[in-house]
């Protein structure tokens, strides 16, 4: 087994809304990513997965916690160290058009962070931005002087990957690759991320909200419900025996491809997701779990092993 | 021949959305005839002291409020002799060749409507971005502060500054450019402020930018399109304010010519000479559509791009 790259310890993140309330977007998360692999975050939409990635990358900086990061905790570092250590993780993000500049020319875009961290001399930028935009599968003599309007989303997002693995980051941070494309052009970019992992030996985490995406490209999978990891496995094991009830019900929603199975949704007691500016006491599934007991809202279950590698933070797992 | 390729190379397709785009930007009569006119006006004012007419300030005691094309005798700018000279916007109402004053006028015009902005752009803008990028203190002051520059009458400020500092173009142009600040730095924050929020400032961060690169490279090319379009608008908006200003006296002092004096010279005579006021407020009328048309047009062509952002 390799060893950690990332280590997340009680990481929470929390924001004030104007009413004088805090959003517990995330309370506590911990969690470890190994040289190399992709492990994949999951949850619904305003779980909190895009607040950790970002807490991760520090910006902003989480609220508490500490992201021990190749022998550094980052949650502790500011200013230049910061700065110095930035290089090392870079992100995609969802939204392709908005992730890059429109008034700057995408030679220039990707050259950007070789000249903010003057990793090269100015005479190797161009040849090494435009193989880096031929490895990305772009033309680099129809790219290089054209703006980013003038391109697709899955060609911007192509963009943004050249841009972020030009560096050659150890951790590759990716919030929803893939969300905003056309299906056809998703299975192109998720093909381009292996291929570049395999190339540069990245390690990644995938967020996303699509389990089949995510069951697609890594190789353990977290699940976060309302800022708190419920369930952590190898992808196999999650997908084939899922140990937390809200795993299982976002399992058993995921359509078949055949019209003679039907689909049996596991039923949830109520649809809404809690706010997160309230979230209910222990267990806080609870709310919504087929499986809820007194128990669940008393005391909060504490992650706990339940087979090597498989984690889950339940006090009544399916499998147990 | 538009065939749909895979995702990574420009398509046939592509190009041709390209020409389409290009085409929409094409500007039109619209908008070449109040640049032509804004060059004229920028050319004679240049050139106003070199045209064989006479000096704004030469009075022609025989022909008072001339009709447009009257022929009287005048010296004429850099000459002593008098020669006959053919009034052809007429003289106005103590005999000053309208013409003249017009061109001569156009100075103060164009002085107050570009440099005023001006101000306002660069100090207004610098502050609207760093409150949008900062928030925090930096916002809260400097909002407050541009509540009460806002607040404040600006009659009251313009009285003031005629009073103690004496009236003077340089003096006018600075206050209307003080005046101006707010709204531009308004502009410019709100555009920080979702600006900064964007992915690609966050990926900037991310490689380790610092703020200034930030700043210089990243979010002030993106405002400026939209505060230079706003000034634009502005450009229109003080001309007509210089105008105004005449009327109190809070204008360029006499006998600088300036478009606002001389509709305000021309009142008194508005049944029997309509010319002395009229031809002013036509020039500035123009003027001022000019710029209008001009800003309109431009903000046409930021706006599709911005739409797809």
């Amino acid at each position: 087994m390799n060893a950690p790259l990332l280590r997340v310890q009680e990481l929470s993140v929390e924001f004030a809304v104007p009413d004088g309330r805090t959003v517990h977007a995330v309370s506590g998360i911990s969690f470890e990513i190994r040289q190399g692999e992709t492990l994949g975050l999951v949850g619904e939409s305003g779980c909190g997965k895009s607040s950790a990635a970002r807490a991760l990358m520090q910006l902003p900086p989480p609220t508490a916690g500490e992201v021990w990061f190749q022998g550094v905790d980052l949650a502790a570092q500011s200013g230049p160290a910061l700065r110095r250590m930035r290089p090392h993780l870079q992100m995609i993000f969802q939204d392709p058009i908005a992730s890059l500049n429109p008034r700057r020319k995408v030679a220039d875009i990707v050259a950007a962070p070789l000249r903010v961290n003057r990793r090269l001399p100015e005479a190797e930028i161009a040849p090494r931005v435009a193989a880096m935009l031929e490895a990305v599968g772009l033309d680099p003599r129809l790219a290089l002087d054209r703006r980013p309007h003038e391109f697709s989303g899955g060609q911007c997002q192509r963009i943004s990957i050249a841009r972020a693995v030009i560096l050659e980051p150890a951790l590759l941070i990716c919030d929803e690759p893939v969300s905003s494309l056309d299906v056809s052009v998703q299975a192109q970019i998720l093909n381009l991320l292996r291929e570049m992992k395999a190339r540069m030996g990245l390690t990644m985490l995938f967020i996303s909200h699509d389990l089949a995406v995510v069951k697609n490209v890594s190789d353990r999978v977290a699940v976060m419900y309302l800022g708190r990891i419920c369930e952590l496995a190898p992808s196999e094991t999650l997908y084939r025996a899922p140990a937390h009830p809200y795993t299982a019900a976002l399992l058993s929603a995921i359509p078949l491809p055949d019209p003679t199975q039907p689909l049996k949704p596991v039923q949830l007691t109520a649809s809404d997701l809690p706010s997160p500016m309230d979230p209910p006491s222990g267990c806080r599934f609870r709310t919504r779990c087929p499986r809820a007991e007194p128990r669940c809202a008393a005391e909060v279950p504490q992650p706990r092993d339940i087979a090597p590698g498989h984690q889950v933070a339940c006090h009544f797992p399916l499998t147990a | 021949m538009v065939e749909t390729t895979i995702d990574g190379t420009l398509a046939v397709g592509e190009a041709e959305g390209l020409a389409v785009r290009r085409r929409r930007r094409r500007l039109g009569l619209g908008f070449w005839l109040p640049v032509t006119w804004i060059v004229l006006l920028m050319f004679g004012a240049l050139t106003a002291d070199f045209w064989p007419m006479p000096a704004p300030e030469t009075i022609d005691f025989l022909n008072r409020a001339a009709a447009p094309g009257t022929v009287g005798e005048i010296e004429l700018a850099g000459e002593s002799e008098l020669s006959e000279f053919r009034y052809l916007l007429g003289t106005d109402n103590i005999g000053r060749d309208i013409l003249s004053r017009l061109i001569h006028g156009a100075r103060v015009s164009l002085l107050i409507g570009l440099l005023s902005p001006l101000i306002g752009l660069l100090v207004g803008g610098a502050l609207g971005v760093l409150a949008g990028y900062y928030r925090g203190r930096i916002e809260g002051v400097v909002v407050a502060v541009m509540d009460i520059i806002l607040a404040f009458p600006a009659l009251a400020l313009l009285l003031a500054i005629t009073f103690y500092l004496g009236p003077s173009l340089l003096n006018l142009i600075l206050a209307l450019g003080f005046l101006s600040i707010p709204a531009s730095a308004r502009v410019a924050r709100a555009n920080t402020l979702s600006l900064a929020r964007r992915e690609f400032v966050l990926a900037a961060k991310a490689m380790g930018a610092s703020d200034l690169y930030i700043l210089v490279r990243e979010i002030v090319p993106n405002v400026l399109m939209p505060l230079l379009v706003f000034s634009m608008l502005l450009v229109a908006v003080l001309i007509v304010a210089e105008g105004t200003l005449s009327f109190l006296g809070l204008s360029v002092p006499p006998p600088t010519p300036s478009w606002g004096t001389m509709i305000e010279e021309g009142r008194e005579l508005l049944d029997e000479a309509p010319h002395i006021t009229m031809i002013p407020a036509a020039a500035m009328c123009l003027t001022v559509l000019s710029f209008n048309l001009i800003g309109d047009r431009l903000r046409g062509l930021i706006d599709p791009r911005e739409s797809r952002l």
